[in-house]
């Protein structure tokens, strides 16, 4: 079995200050962490997690970003198939457009739902009048939320695993008789898995973390819309103690997709950090 | 009932024109340089491109036909592809690789499976039916992709550069292989490759592409005795000199003039055979020989007991000596010296 020599790396030929900088680097991301740490209420954290609001939170946060993932990849893996396969006028543009919730700052995206599909949106008013649809202030409208900053980041990891993926395997798949979809199916789909499995799990991640969008769009009610990010900010006005706990529980969350993803998934096949010989 | 490909197509710097048949138990081989549009032919053929004009048939049924907007898809024209880095989809084992076609055409798996275990050992690799891709050598590999194309019993099997990334030693088994393969195969083949061995091995025909165009159809020997082509003069290693011919001689578009013993005037290639030139460092005076062209020497290439001299000049020519002439003569590059050629040794057939 080979293993990856990290053990083996050493410092040698690595310039002192880089090391430096990149220790400030670490030590930055690091000190919120031992901080949120070093405060917690060990004692207390188990009652505070299992109080029916945190739970009520943890379940929705749960239920809505899982939601949001399914959303994620029904409509995200076609849209990234069309940008990577296909060549059409205004694809850079098509593009650009479904990027923008990356970038945006997720409170202007919550406006911009709320325009779009609140009860006088352009689409919403309809939603209202002919299916008696609302989708503001109801759990439905946090997946919308969640799905529409979460996106992104499975189209733009699965575009670029379809762009590397020699096309000649789905020739072959075509020649030997398979259809589209077949090919698809059995060629495309198990050739993209990892990056699908790294694109769902960056979205997801994404979805459990978001705040501004879903506050903006859906509001903050207990048991409909108030998912964990938004109980952590509630409560660090009436219950700091309990807003670290919770803060905890995302954080742990979070690592562990993380470290589950693992640097391979970051980091393009055959094209590993170099390594110093030592 | 044949494959009849009448194929036009630009593709950035590419211009294809084609027009070629091949009957059912013929192979054609495809032999051409980088470039001539050997690969992209293929995929029209196969439907993975579509031609720009033109029109393709296999068994008079029009697979690619633009004026009547008629496309078959590529799963549905049967036709084999053999890929020349073979393509088998590395997370499937090699029977699933050979069943490939007949599940997606929706055999039942077992039976699929039986089958490609049926195919695999015709080939001898019924052991590694488990096994996946990787674990198999380049020669296996082929194998593997070529019973892959087979196993969907296909109306026309198409192999780009089937040998080309296999090792020499390797390469003329799996050559030999591969004959016996296409011996018995019903359908329509074509070949493509830029070997003249596995031309000669493999295919009935042999249609050198170049530039797009085909510029000569024949048997290996009709097309090498008489090449039309420069890319068919350096494979044969001759030097071919295309001009006019008019009153017994030869005149190049450099200005050249070559004299040749008989042949009818008009446009006209001829062959000069590197060993039939002597080289001379005078002007050789009172000689039998009626062609003499002045040169520099422009490189010296040792192939054991010979040497080939290629020669910058109004006619660039290679010439073959032997090494005991070479170091007799004490050439160098950059000399300056003589070709001469008896007009009888040349070989002169019209364009």
């Amino acid at each position: 079995m080979i293993r990856r020599r990290r053990r083996s790396t050493t410092r040698s030929r690595v310039p002192a200050w880089v090391v430096a900088l990149a220790a400030v680097a670490v030590l930055f991301f690091a000190l919120p962490v031992i901080g949120l740490v070093w405060r917690a209420p060990w004692s207390n954290a188990w009652a505070y997690l299992t109080e029916d609001t945190a739970l009520t939170a943890l379940r929705l946060s749960m239920v809505c970003s899982l939601w949001a993932t399914l959303l994620s990849i029904i409509f995200g893996v076609p849209l990234a198939w069309l940008l990577a396969r296909v060549q059409f006028v205004g694809r850079s543009a098509v593009r650009a457009l479904c990027m923008m919730s990356m970038v945006l700052p997720p409170v202007v995206g919550g406006v911009a739902l709320f325009f779009a599909l609140g009860r006088r949106g352009i689409v919403g008013q309809y939603l209202d009048r002919w299916f008696d649809l609302r989708l503001p202030f109801t759990t439905a409208g946090v997946v919308i939320a969640q799905t529409f900053v979460a996106m992104p980041f499975l189209v733009v990891t699965v575009e670029a695993a379809l762009r590397q993926l020699d096309t000649s395997f789905e020739d072959a798949a075509r020649t030997l008789g398979a259809s589209r979809w077949y090919t698809f199916r059995r060629v495309t789909l198990p050739a993209i898995g990892p990056a699908l499995a790294a694109g769902s799990a960056l979205a997801w991640a994404r979805a459990l973390g978001e705040f501004g969008a879903t506050i903006t769009f859906a509001g903050n009610f207990p048991g409909t819309t108030q998912t964990m990010p938004l109980a952590v900010y509630l409560a660090l006005e009436t219950n700091p103690e309990q807003a670290i706990v919770l803060a905890l529980v995302m954080i742990a969350i979070s690592f562990a997709v993380l470290v589950a993803l693992r640097d391979r998934w970051f980091i393009r096949a055959g094209n590993e950090p170099t390594r110093v010989q030592p | 009932m044949s494959l009849r490909a009448d194929v036009q197509l630009r593709r950035g710097a590419l211009d294809l024109s084609v027009d070629i048949e091949v009957r059912p138990g013929e192979v054609l081989a495809l032999l051409g340089p980088n470039g001539a549009g050997k690969s992209t032919l293929l995929r029209c053929l196969a439907g993975l491109a579509a031609v720009d004009a033109g029109r393709i048939t296999i068994d008079s049924k029009a697979v690619d036909d633009p004026a009547v907007a008629a496309f078959v898809e590529p799963e549905d024209r049967s036709v084999g592809f053999v890929f020349q880095n073979y393509v088998l989809f590395e997370h499937m084992t090699i029977a699933e690789n050979v069943a490939f076609g007949l599940r997606a055409s929706g055999t039942p798996k077992a039976q699929a499976l039986a089958t490609a275990h049926d195919w695999l050992k015709r080939v001898g690799l019924a052991e590694l039916a488990a096994a996946r891709p990787e674990a198999l050598s380049g020669g296996q590999a082929q194998r593997v992709a070529l019973v892959r194309a087979l196993a969907t019993s296909p109306r026309v099997l198409l192999l780009d550069e089937p040998l080309a990334a296999l090792d020499v030693g390797t390469r003329a088994v799996v050559r030999r292989d591969l004959r016996r393969h296409l011996e018995s195969f019903e359908g329509m083949a074509i070949l493509v490759t830029h070997d003249p061995v596995d031309a000669y091995a493999l295919a009935d025909r042999v249609a050198i592409l170049d530039a797009g165009r085909i510029v000569q159809v024949g048997t290996l020997a009709e097309v090498t005795a008489r090449p039309r082509s420069r890319y068919v003069a350096d494979l044969v290693g001759v030097n071919l000199v295309s001009g006019n011919v008019s009153e017994g001689v030869l005149a190049t578009s450099s200005g050249a003039r070559v004299v040749i013993a008989d042949a009818p005037g008009g446009p006209s290639l001829a062959i000069i055979r590197p060993h039939s030139i002597s080289l001379v460092r005078d002007h050789p005076e009172g000689s039998s020989a009626r062609n003499v062209w002045a040169g520099t020497v422009a490189e010296i290439d040792r192939l054991g007991e010979r040497a080939r001299v290629s020669i910058d000049g109004l006619l660039p020519l290679t010439a073959e000596i032997t090494v005991a002439a070479l170091e007799a003569m004490q050439l160098r590059s950059g000399d300056d010296l003589f070709a001469t050629v008896k007009a009888t040794d040349i070989e002169v057939y019209p364009a």
